[in-house]
């Protein structure tokens, strides 16, 4: 799992569970943004998964979750995560 | 290292059969996305939402929900979906097929379910082609595409699907591209809330048919063409919103109406000829 | 509905429905079987359930099964021409194992035919209609009377096993008027569905008992099931493998197979000294009967097999008979089909003779009399 988040810079982040990424480039090309890019690595399928590259610009707004058509990435903002899950958290 | 977080809305997919079989690019995956967020913000006791589908690439969905969901025969959900709500009336009964069970083998199902106004909503992804077995051309499939079965472009007629929901008595009848996930969500959180016969197009890519045979790029370019071609105009004639192929494409909410469902009607009808002798069936289901 | 009626066959067969307690009907006219479902029409408002014409035979066929998934029992009533578009959903309900009960009201065939005079050759047909490997279950009535009575044990049929059953009348069973006793309902033996004991998390759609057949449960309770028609696992999801598919098509035709003699329903007279057999069912065995009584009267020493269940086909207790039998004669409206499967279970120990008829009205009670003394000869 990806997660830009012990930076803290922009208002949100996202998480991807790189396993079931299929790289089909919904979330880089539709992200508001732009701060998502491809990785360089690949995952065991094959595909190259997104990754949060501009964090600071990252609002948590989760447009990429809801394009993602294989429900492998989701945005959140940090003011939702605090309370909710501490280890995410710096 | 950090925990895997996995997407919230993974708790209303079977995780056990995931990844699904879609394609890289597939916007069926983007649609149940919009459906399970609908489904979250809609209040309804999930436990009494059904899915019933056909069989193609989008029938797939029932098996990836984790709801009672149905995969039944190609072209019938309608009936299916039918049976299933009229027996126990307090189901919220959805079906979710593709564009050529529903409007080639279906198209007959469609018209009565619609004619009938019976209380299910209906999800049509239209990718414009049989997906599941090749990409052959189906009753959307634009003037002048490739398609297998159309090896030299496509000189058949294809369907205007709002136009035929609307003229068969649909009381909602929307489209909209997997490029407007916001509006196809709330679209679909409208029609779940609507009584009625509920019609619902989405526009999705078919990266790996459709769009390769056509030299179309990948679905992130469909995406863009959608973008760039969409024109929302809400309440537009549906006789005026037909498709072509790589043209301008008219999406919003064209259609929503009133209409007595098929049961309201037929307990009001039971009970002005029977009166009191009658039990109005649909009150047995009534909820709480 | 209790006491003594005088109505026809198609009459009897939607209150043995009603009986039996089926509460849901799709369906659509088509002669000489639209009598059964405008009765239902007309009896269910104040009895609570419901009906509908759909817009055709393969909606009606799916449409019961839906019903049945939102817990009710169901049945669809039809002829030759809307069985044959029907069979696919028959497959369906087979693999998903979804209890119906399909009447068919047999006439003339193929195709359109004659559509108001009566046939029985749509027997193979349920048989072996829909693709794939599957076993299905089928009632031969021949009086109005056993159209009510054998009704009843169609739908607890269809529950205990989880089968499309199929209720083979034809046009004079249905067109016949004749006394039907009705007892009271608390006389009648009404088999439940066969719902899970277990809750959300550990039951299994497709997990089989004992009796291969496993327990069912409806949409709606929280068990977010998953049913589909392609091939699947004890969970219900796909399975696309040959182990996958050895596993539940052996399970599916094991679910007949292995109880195939709890499964045998006929009605003997004078077997235990018979040279010579009618094996008959449905009507023909209305006229089946007066030609072996004439040929008794002749001396001969026959005997008379009904099939009450024509599938699956009781063919150990033919094998049996064939061991002290001279012949079986085998009359039937149609050009020779269940006496194929006599033959088979026979296979070769005694003489098989078909009395073939192409249907539009029942046999000469002379000519299944011929063939008797045919075969006693």
């Amino acid at each position: 799992m990806t997660c830009e988040a012990p930076l803290r810079k922009g208002r949100g982040t996202v998480f991807v569970q790189t396993k079931i990424c299929k790289g089909c480039s919904y979330c880089i090309d539709f992200c508001p943004a732009h701060c998502l890019e491809f990785s360089r690595d690949f995952n065991s399928r094959g595909y190259h998964y997104p990754v949060l590259v501009r964090s600071e610009d990252c609002t948590g707004c989760d447009l990429c979750g809801l394009y993602c058509p294989d429900f492998a990435i989701f945005g959140a903002k940090f003011k939702d995560l605090e309370g909710q899950n501490q280890s995410v958290m710096p | 290292m950090d925990p895997e977080l996995e997407s919230p809305l993974m708790p209303y997919l079977r995780q056990d059969r995931m990844p699904h079989i879609w394609c890289p690019g597939c916007g069926i995956g983007t649609t149940v996305n919009c459906f399970v967020r609908a489904l979250m913000e809609s209040g309804l006791n999930l436990d009494q939402v059904a899915v019933v589908s056909g069989i193609g690439c989008t029938g797939r969905v029932a098996g990836y929900l984790k709801l009672d969901s149905f995969h039944t025969t190609h072209g019938r959900p309608i009936p299916f979906a039918t049976g299933l709500k009229l027996a126990n009336p307090g189901l919220k009964v959805v079906v979710y097929s593709g564009d050529g069970d529903l409007f080639a083998i279906g198209g007959n199902h469609f018209v009565h379910g619609a004619r009938r106004n019976m209380d299910i909503m209906v999800i049509c992804v239209n990718n414009y082609t049989y997906g599941m077995t090749g990409g052959q051309a189906a009753p959307t499939t634009p003037l002048g595409a490739v398609q297998t079965t159309m090896p030299f472009g496509n000189f058949e007629n294809p369907f205007n699907l709002p136009f035929l929901a609307d003229a068969c008595g649909a009381v909602y009848v929307a489209r909209w591209t997997v490029y407007h996930v916001r509006q196809l969500a709330r679209a679909m959180k409208e029609g779940l809330a609507k009584k009625g016969f509920v019609f619902i197009e989405a526009l999705s890519p078919c990266p790996t048919l459709y769009s390769r045979r056509n030299r179309l790029g990948d679905g992130v370019d469909q995406l863009k063409y959608y973008k760039a071609k969409s024109i929302i105009k809400d309440g537009a004639d549906t006789k005026e919103v037909g498709l072509s192929f790589q043209g301008e494409i008219i999406v919003g909410k064209f259609v929503d109406r009133e209409r007595p469902t098929w049961l309201e009607s037929m307990d009001k009808h039971y009970s002005s000829v029977f009166g009191e002798k009658y039990k109005p069936y649909g009150a047995a289901y009534a909820k709480a | 509905m209790t006491g003594v009626h005088f109505i026809d066959g198609d009459q009897a067969a939607c209150e043995g429905a009603l009986a039996a307690g089926c509460r849901f009907v799709a369906g659509y006219p088509i002669t000489p079987s639209t009598e059964v479902v405008e009765r239902f029409a007309s009896r269910i408002p104040l009895i609570g359930g419901l009906f509908i014409q759909m817009e055709d035979e393969i909606a009606s066929s799916i449409a019961i099964q839906g019903a049945v998934w939102a817990g009710k029992k169901v049945m669809t009533v039809t002829s030759g021409p809307g069985l044959s578009l029907m069979m696919e959903h028959v497959g369906f309900a087979a693999i998903t194992e979804t209890p119906c009960v399909f009447v068919d009201v047999q006439r003339g065939g193929p195709s359109t035919g004659l559509p108001t005079l009566p046939a029985q050759s749509d027997m193979m047909q349920v048989k072996w209609g829909s693709h794939g490997d599957y076993e299905p279950i089928a009632l031969s009535p021949n009086s109005p009377q056993e159209c009510f009575d054998l009704m009843i044990n169609a739908f607890n049929l269809a529950e205990l096993y989880r089968v499309p059953v199929f209720f083979m009348m034809d046009e004079v069973v249905g067109h016949m008027t004749e006394r039907v006793v009705i007892p009271e309902a608390s006389a009648i033996e009404v088999a439940e569905r066969r719902w899970t004991g277990k809750p959300p998390g550990e039951y299994r759609p497709y997990e089989a008992n004992d009796d291969l057949v496993p327990d069912m449960v409806k949409a709606g309770d929280g068990y977010r099931i998953h049913v589909t028609g392609l091939t699947h696992d004890e969970r219900g999801y796909p399975t696309m493998h040959p182990a996958g598919q050895k596993k539940l098509v052996e399970r599916l035709v094991g679910k007949i197979r292995h109880h195939r003699e709890r499964l045998v329903d006929v009605r003997m007279d004078g077997l235990d000294d018979a040279e010579v057999v009618l094996v008959s069912f449905g009507i023909t065995s209305r006229v089946a009967g007066p030609a072996m009584e004439e040929a008794r009267q002749r001396g001969g020493r026959v005997g008379h097999l009904r099939l009450v269940i024509t599938w699956p086909f009781p063919s150990s207790l033919l094998r049996k008979l064939a061991k002290h039998v001279k012949a079986f004669v085998v009359p039937e409206l149609n050009m020779g089909q269940m006496v194929l499967e006599v033959e088979r279970a026979v296979a070769g120990k005694a003489q098989v003779i078909s009395v073939p008829h192409p249907g539009g009205t029942v046999h000469e009670p002379e000519d299944i009399l011929q063939k008797i003394l045919e075969a006693a000869r």
